[in-house]
């Protein structure tokens, strides 16, 4: 039954129209707009209060009609959070505390002068930016689904309509059949986001097709790999964009019915989608005939508990239907025999975003951005070892080199860039020997690696590939559901090797085994999830197998990662007898007193690596050792120091 | 009816069939663990596992879950599903070294070492408890808890179960728990001797001692034979 409030607002697309234009007319008036990203990593760097302060400032100086506030979702440069941008120059403020709040409003929008302590500088030439265009990780960027996270102030359905928001919906369901609108979409090329990259088109067309009255289209938002967090800043930052895309499948598939499945981790995505839910309702864009047309469809939340299978299509309908979540047999294929066994279309959370875009612009517009098998932008997390951490959006066919330099701003400490993982933990990681890899979803297959939902988390040189192996491998056998013997029990006898190897008791043949056991579980196993789990082996084997050799024969970890195999040494000759490292040892394994040579004591210590970060650089006397004996330790106590009075600069 | 290939030859199937129940009509033997004819399968064991496909797209699917379709190519023995098999079965080994069934199965498959840390588990996961208590008990009093590592096989919340009529069918089914090898003690992870029994009955005795099978399986008598011997 129709509310009294969707009769009142049920809008038409001429409704839509002269709304959007009534928006537009009283926002007219040019006043400067004050951004301030607040999505939950924006929160936790303490934007909450920044945006305290900007209110009390701007109240302070009675500014309420001469200067607008905005909070937005993450506009991706997340390293300089908590940032503001000013509108209408663009101008980038990163870093800030509630106490700036106060400066920026007397000195920029009063005055209109920059501030350039605020400034963003560039890690390695130190020159700074006043617009946010000329930021090198924005300028390289191709943002057409993350540009808009800073224009619209999630909670409020009026901006997203302000920038044309719902306008594809309308062109689509006035301008083309549902038959139209797939074939628009299989024209753009558009590929899952989600990370298999299947042809939107044709899993839509394979739902359309499928016998059944009723029919299900679900957002699958249940965005687990550790470093991977696009999908949570879209639901945050532009949830309206999600909800069109998912309005317009359901009316290309036949369905009356969405659901977005997000997990309960994402309590801020989850609020702002029922809140925008909510008011694309109040306005009549969700429910019974849609824009006055004799389309019907309403969408509801299904939140899941953080299971990293519930990812899985199969795992997803059972999680929904309310049992375990555990993946079950394909064929049948969701599309044909789905959530409460209906035809069901699954898409991620990016795919749907994109989905308006392509109504909007065309198919035409669309092919023309990416490669000839991969179209369009995708979204990577660039987390990590990284200068700029943050959310990248990029044309597919950007080599990694672009992404990693050009746009990350290379690796911090000038250290030397090692290799970076791509797929989250069932993908691989690839070498610095690959570069100049164009990062599409046939690039990264051959690589040994897939898309997945676009995690890139990039190691340096510090980074040991056997730790690394471990720590995706203990990962993914926690999250295994435990279904296929070959996916729990394999992944945790890999799990078992390699805890050996980097204990330093591995044999010989550990590898070998190491692989077999991992065609094996690609084989055998029923998901996604395990036939992709032993990637991360598969893959550090493939690129860094003098590491393991390293781990297993010489017992060496070179990259002074594993704690079982390095030990912690000091120089009797360059000691100092500075004190600092015994003091700063938490577990006081290093005796020795003023004017004493210190001395750690292997037994005692925890190996934190504490001393070697206090000994100052000037006497460098701790060192970090591996796959050798401990040396001899000099007589406790005897040894008085030998000063060298003039090579010493204090 | 439907036509596929099994093993280069072509045979009809019923639509609802899967390649298991399909090869097992043609007589072709499949080792399974977490499968029973009364039980709606499960895929959890993968030692059903065939190849699908031609060419260079073959995959490995559990025939017990995947339903027969037109035309399709599938080879039960293949030389990846016999290896992927294998390992599967050193992995059940390592698990549950104890159970005479996949000790049966590692003598079947010639599997002749374990090269995994061996914990005596004994639970292998397969869920013919749970299907059972479920299926055709209809008490539903068990379930999988928790995932990956801390996985079991429990009543909710791990209280006694209200439903629970103690009928003791997840025992029945259960293909590790109830069939303990009553034999000697092997000497490693692989016991073997049901294949290779020796010493046989007949040697000790006139007459064959056992009426459960082939002589000489469990060598039970022959223990008991030669602890007389010595006294």
């Amino acid at each position: 039954m129709r509310t009294q409030v969707e009769d009142d607002k049920g809008l038409t697309h001429e409704g839509l129209k002269g709304l959007r234009d009534n928006i537009l007319l009283a926002r007219s008036q040019k006043i400067p707009h004050i951004v301030i990203p607040s999505g939950t990593c924006c929160q936790a760097r303490g934007s909450s209060d920044v945006v305290e302060a900007f209110q009390k400032a701007i109240e302070r100086h009675s500014l309420q009609d001469k200067v607008a506030l905005r909070t937005t979702g993450c506009g991706g440069f997340c390293q300089s959070e908590p940032n503001v941008v000013i509108y209408p120059e663009e101008i980038y403020y990163q870093k800030l505390s509630p106490d700036d709040a106060e400066e920026v409003i007397l000195k920029t929008i009063l005055e209109g002068r920059i501030i350039d302590r605020l400034l963003f500088a560039d890690p390695i030439t130190g020159e700074r930016f006043t617009h946010l265009k000329e930021i090198p990780f924005f300028q390289k960027q191709r943002r057409l689904l993350l540009s808009d996270n800073l224009r619209v102030d999630p909670t409020s359905i009026e901006d997203y309509l302000s920038i044309g928001g719902y306008s594809a919906l309308s062109k689509s369901l006035r301008e083309k059949t549902p038959d139209k609108v797939i074939s628009e979409i299989k024209q753009s090329d558009l590929r899952g986001r989600g990370g298999a990259g299947f042809s939107t088109g044709g899993k839509w067309e394979l739902c359309r097709k499928a016998k059944g009255d009723v029919k299900y289209v679900i957002c699958n938002a249940d965005e687990g790999d550790p470093g991977a967090y696009m999908d949570r800043s879209l639901l945050e930052g532009n949830p309206h964009s999600v909800i069109e895309g998912m309005i317009i499948g359901g009316y290309a598939i036949g369905s009356r019915e969405g659901i977005v499945y997000v997990r309960d981790e994402y309590p801020l995505a989850v609020s702002h989608c029922k809140l925008a839910i909510g008011k694309a309702r109040e306005y009549g864009l969700l429910g019974h005939n849609i824009l006055g047309s004799d389309f019907s469809f309403d969408i509801t939340i299904s939140m899941g508990a953080g299971a990293f299978v519930c990812g899985e299509e199969t795992a997803l309908i059972a999680s929904i239907e309310g049992r375990r979540g555990t993946p079950s047999q394909r064929p049948p294929f969701p599309a044909q025999r789905g959530l409460w066994n209906k035809p069901t279309n699954i898409n991620n959370v990016e795919t749907w975003a994109n989905v308006p875009l392509i109504m909007k612009n065309g198919a035409s517009w669309y092919s023309l951005i990416g490669t000839e098998k991969s179209k369009g932008t995708k979204i990577f997390s660039l987390v990590g070892k990284i200068n700029n951490t943050g959310l990248v959006e990029v044309p597919l066919g950007t080599t990694l080199r672009e992404i990693i330099y050009d746009i990350g701003g290379g690796i911090p400490g000038n250290r030397r860039f090692k290799a970076v993982q791509t797929g989250g933990p069932s993908g691989g990681c690839i070498p610095s020997s690959l570069l100049d890899l164009q990062i599409d979803y046939e690039g990264l297959k051959e690589a040994g690696c897939i898309m997945g939902s676009g995690g890139m988390i990039v190691m340096d040189e510090n980074t040991c590939m056997v730790d690394i192996a471990r720590y995706y491998t203990s990962f993914l056998n926690d999250e295994s559901c435990g279904k296929c013997l070959s996916c729990s029990k394999g992944t945790q006898r890999m799990l078992e090797i390699l805890t050996d190897i980097s204990k330093g008791n591995g044999k010989d043949g550990d590898i070998g085994l190491l692989e077999e056991l991992a065609i094996v579980i690609k084989d055998a196993s029923l998901c996604g999830l395990g036939q992709t789990a032993p990637n991360p082996v598969l893959s550090t084997i493939r690129y860094f197998q003098d590491e393991y050799e390293a781990h297993i024969k010489e017992k060496r970890c070179l990259a002074g990662v594993c704690k079982d195999l390095i030990f912690y040494y000091i120089h009797p000759e360059k000691c100092q007898a500075c004190l600092i490292c015994s003091t700063n040892c938490p577990v006081g394994a290093i005796t020795g007193g003023k004017g004493l040579v210190h001395i750690i004591k292997q037994d005692k210590c925890i190996k934190c690596g504490a001393c070697l970060d206090v000994c100052p650089t000037r006497f460098s006397a701790v060192v970090r050792l591996s796959g050798e004996k401990v040396p001899e330790p000099v007589v406790e106590g005897v040894k008085v120091i030998r000063k060298r009075e003039k090579d010493v600069n204090t | 009816m439907l036509t596929l290939r099994i093993n280069g030859l072509d045979v009809q199937a019923e639509e609802w069939w899967s390649l298991l129940e399909t090869s097992r009509f043609y007589g072709i033997e499949i080792p399974t663990l977490c499968y029973h004819d009364g039980l709606s399968p499960w895929g959890g064991c993968r030692l059903c596992v065939m190849e699908i496909g031609e060419g260079e797209n073959t995959r490995l699917v559990s025939s017990c879950t995947y339903t027969a379709a037109e035309g399709l190519v599938v080879r039960t023995h293949s030389r990846r599903v016999m290896e992927a098999r294998k390992v599967l079965v050193e992995l059940l080994l390592s698990t549950c070294p104890s159970s005479k069934t996949i000790q049966d199965l590692a003598s079947a498959l010639g599997v002749q070492r374990v090269r995994f840390k061996v914990d005596h588990d004994d639970c292998i996961y397969c869920g013919l408890c749970v299907r059972m208590c479920a299926e055709q008990m209809g008490a539903k009093a068990i379930g999988f808890v928790n995932r990956g590592g801390k996985l079991k096989i429990s009543t909710p919340f791990d209280r006694q179960s209200e439903v629970c009529r103690h009928c003791g069918a997840c025992m029945y089914i259960c293909p590790v728990c109830q069939l303990r090898c009553q034999g000697p003690e092997a000497t490693g992870v692989v016991c073997g001797s049901c294949l290779r029994p020796e010493p046989t009955c007949l040697e000790f005795y006139p007459d064959q001692m056992c009426y459960m099978g082939s002589a000489g399986d469990c060598g039970t008598c022959i223990r008991e034979a030669k602890r007389a011997q010595q006294n």
